[in-house]
């Protein structure tokens, strides 16, 4: 990580104290099932799932509780065995009720599976179907389902899938230690992906603050021409799709494109994991792996958690809460999303709980801006956020889209760095969705 | 430690993302700056002796008082502690020549921040580096005044009281390069050494709190613009690493075209800006009336400074070449 590291990176970003010895080196740990757990029929972005169970079910564990509806949709399984002991709305971690199935678990879990595929001859579509079945959603944050990624149009032409092992976020070594401990189920999914999309190479970018991770992955491709280890430099928003392309690649996703108009897929590590578990051991998405961390919290741990568990039931298994906790985020500090309570469940997505302190949070008090360009620096994608986020400000929309407000990925590197801490990425926020309605009415007129 | 509930009894804070914050503040790189004048302030006493104290603190107080008696009558909030009135008092005072009126002083701190900042609504919403405008002030009101110079402290035989750039332009003497270096010549409170700018000046480079960019495209313009002419007639014109070292140039070089408020934004803008002040800067040196000319410029293209800004707008990322 010297100041002339040969790795590979992007223009801007910023490096936050990372946090990650916390966890580092703490294997993963198996939390035993919590007394219920909450099941939103929407963890994903697209279609809410039906459900297919009422009050009073006996279910297995790995059983299918609700069905997709539509093609932008996917499947909820029961975590645990138990009995459905209501449907109802609940609040999920944005602070938004949501239809819910709520599953009182049984001690032991009986599991049922769906039978095991081989990977040397599963064809693409059968990994298609099964990735569906399984009900896999990205693990970066958006929650696309898996199988859609999978699937490009025909006039797309995809050469490369970049695994993500950056974990750029702070605090979080959920990845790192996927990494260390089933490299080979990486590797083998990862090709697996690749045989969807009949890609011939693949890659995984790690950020170079990950040595160990490195070392072993480095080995699990020995002997795989096709797939290449590319140490990227340790930075926020390394992960972030455009700028793991860039680096990795060297091309430019245009504003408003996808990966793939450049030929490139990007799958997360915990995603390569579930492909594996879905195909060879036949095992739907009923569990989440994540890091829980942070000053406030007793025990940092990383977990594998039945997914449904209330956040009370983790922080608790963690040793508990400091009082003086100022925030508690479901995700990583720089993307992630406040809690008031901590009655919300674990989602797919999920790949951290944490508990800052003051110290932590470091928040000077927001004075007026001084122009001092560091945002326009360190924005990745070279917009102007001090600009922008003004527009957003005063409700000029027109400006705002033409310096092209949509093309934010809202990372929040701008605000992260303002010396005069004005809220910027979250002025832009809004001021995105504000440009977005008016896009959208644009066509409708 | 307690037992974690779903409802916590203690307040957690909701915020939207980001949660953590970098260590910066407008407090912490204000006071970098104020940090960073501290080599300047000990030249100033070196070569021109403990009045120069008393310069520097009328001018801080009447510029944080004035600051705070804007406030006060506009029920605004009070803004002292953010350290901004402190630079630019200690900045006005840095930039006026040894022994200069106390009397004067305060009355260009309070044009300073009255006129060059507050005016504007304060903090972050001028157009102009107010200390500036607080010595084109007393420029204006007091040319004799403010261009009397004194001789320094351990002058060596045959230096004067006239600045290098005056002893050049109107006298064609030279001065030499390692006196310039020290600061042991004539010229305002901060300006005369070049050691005491560059160590101030390369702290705030390399802590962040300026960026590289201004420094250097005006370091690199002052070669090539003074380089042409110097290699026109050596004899008419002074050579860039002269220019460079003599009058205002590396102090408002670090100090004064790098104030955040009235510098652009973008680093195409940026390079644009520094070599902006140096052709102006030439323009005056070379052919003006004045033998020096660095406040002008600066001031000059603080004006274009918006400009500069809408037309160097960087091309977002993955757009079309």
């Amino acid at each position: 990580m010297s100041l002339f590291s040969k790795a590979k990176t992007f223009r801007g970003g910023v490096h936050p104290s990372e946090f990650k010895e916390l966890t580092e080196k703490v294997a993963f740990e198996v939390m035993p099932n919590p007394k219920l757990v909450i099941l939103p029929l929407k963890q994903h972005i697209g279609k809410d799932a039906k459900t297919l169970v009422k009050k009073g079910d006996e279910v297995k564990a790995g059983q299918v509780i609700a069905e997709p509806d539509g093609f932008i949709s996917a499947p909820v399984h029961s975590p645990v065995s138990g009995k459905v002991l209501k449907i109802t709305k609940e609040k999920n971690v944005s602070g938004f009720p949501a239809d819910a199935i709520i599953i009182q678990s049984a001690e032991e879990n009986e599991l049922e599976l769906m039978p095991s595929l081989d990977p040397e001859t599963v064809t693409p579509e059968e990994i298609r179907e099964r990735v569906r079945l399984a009900g896999l959603v990205g693990q970066g944050g958006a929650a696309f389902p898996t199988f859609v990624k999978l699937t490009p149009p025909k006039d797309k032409v995809v050469d490369t899938v970049i695994l993500n092992g950056c974990e750029c976020e702070p605090y979080l070594t959920r990845d790192d230690r996927y990494m260390i401990e089933r490299p080979d189920d990486v590797v083998s999914g990862l090709k697996i992906i690749m045989k969807a999309l009949g890609v011939k190479r693949g890659s995984i970018g790690i950020e170079n603050n990950k040595p160990e991770a490195i070392e072993i992955m480095n080995r699990a491709v020995a002997n795989i021409p096709e797939i290449s280890v590319d140490v990227v430099q340790t930075k926020y928003p390394q992960g972030a799709e455009k700028m793991l392309i860039k680096a990795v690649t060297g091309r430019e996703v245009p504003p408003g494109k996808l990966p793939m108009d450049v030929g490139c897929v990007i799958q997360n590590i915990g995603t390569a994991i579930a492909i594996f578990d879905a195909i060879v051991k036949g095992e739907p998405v009923i569990t989440a792996a994540m890091t829980v961390s942070g000053l406030g919290i007793k025990e940092p741990k990383n977990l594998i958690v039945r997914i449904g568990t209330p956040l009370v039931d983790i922080l608790e298994y963690c040793g508990g809460v400091k009082e003086e906790a100022k925030k508690v985020i479901v995700g990583g500090p720089m993307m992630g999303v406040a809690q008031f309570d901590f009655e919300a469940p674990v989602m797919k997505a999920t790949s951290g709980i944490l508990v800052l302190l003051d110290e932590e949070i470091n928040e000077p008090v927001e004075t007026p801006c001084l122009r001092c360009g560091m945002c326009v620096d360190v924005c990745p994608l070279n917009l102007m956020p001090t600009k922008l986020a003004r527009y957003a400000q005063l409700g000029k929309l027109d400006e705002a889209e033409q310096l092209g407000i949509t093309v934010c990925m809202e990372c929040g590197t701008c605000a992260y760095t303002c010396p005069a801490n004005i809220p910027l990425v979250q002025w832009i926020r809004l001021g995105k969705q504000n440009v977005l309605r008016l896009q959208r009415e644009r066509q409708s007129a | 430690m307690t037992t974690v509930t779903a409802n916590p009894s203690y307040k957690l804070r909701l915020a939207s993302s980001p949660h953590v914050h970098s260590r910066w503040s407008t407090k912490r790189a204000m006071w970098m700056v104020v940090i960073a004048l501290v080599p300047c302030m000990i030249s100033a006493v070196i070569f021109y002796g403990f009045y120069q104290l008393l310069i520097m603190a009328v001018s801080v107080i009447f510029a944080v008082a004035t600051e705070a008696a804007v406030k006060y009558f506009r029920k605004r909030e009070l803004s002292i502690g953010d350290g901004s009135a402190v630079i630019t008092g200690l900045l006005l005072a840095l930039i006026l020549p040894p022994n200069f009126s106390l009397f004067f002083t305060a009355l260009g701190a309070v044009v300073a921040i009255g006129l060059g900042k507050e005016i504007f609504g304060g903090l972050g919403y001028n157009i102009f580096n107010p200390a500036l405008v607080g010595r084109a002030f007393l420029q204006a009101a007091f040319p004799v005044q403010i261009t009397t110079w004194s001789v320094p402290n351990f002058a060596v035989e045959g230096v004067t009281s006239a600045t290098p750039l005056a002893a050049f332009k109107f006298d064609k003497i030279g001065t030499a390069v390692s006196s310039m270096l020290y600061g042991n010549i004539g010229g305002s409170l901060g300006e005369t050494s070049a050691i005491a700018i560059l160590i101030g000046g390369l702290f705030l480079v390399f802590a962040g709190v300026v960026n590289y960019r201004i420094p250097l495209s005006m370091i690199l313009s002052m070669i090539v613009f003074g380089g042409v002419f110097w290699l026109i007639d050596g004899t008419a014109f002074p050579s860039p690493l002269f220019q460079i070292a003599a009058g205002g140039f590396l102090f408002g070089t670090f100090f004064m075209a790098t104030d955040w408020v009235s510098s652009p934004v973008t680093p195409n803008g940026m390079w644009i800006y520094g070599a902006g002040i140096v052709l102006v800067l030439v323009m005056i040196r070379l052919f003006g009336g004045l033998p020096e000319g660095v406040m002008y410029a600066i001031l000059f293209m603080n004006g274009f400074v918006p400009l500069i800004n809408k037309y160097t707008q960087p091309k977002i990322f993955g757009e079309a070449k």
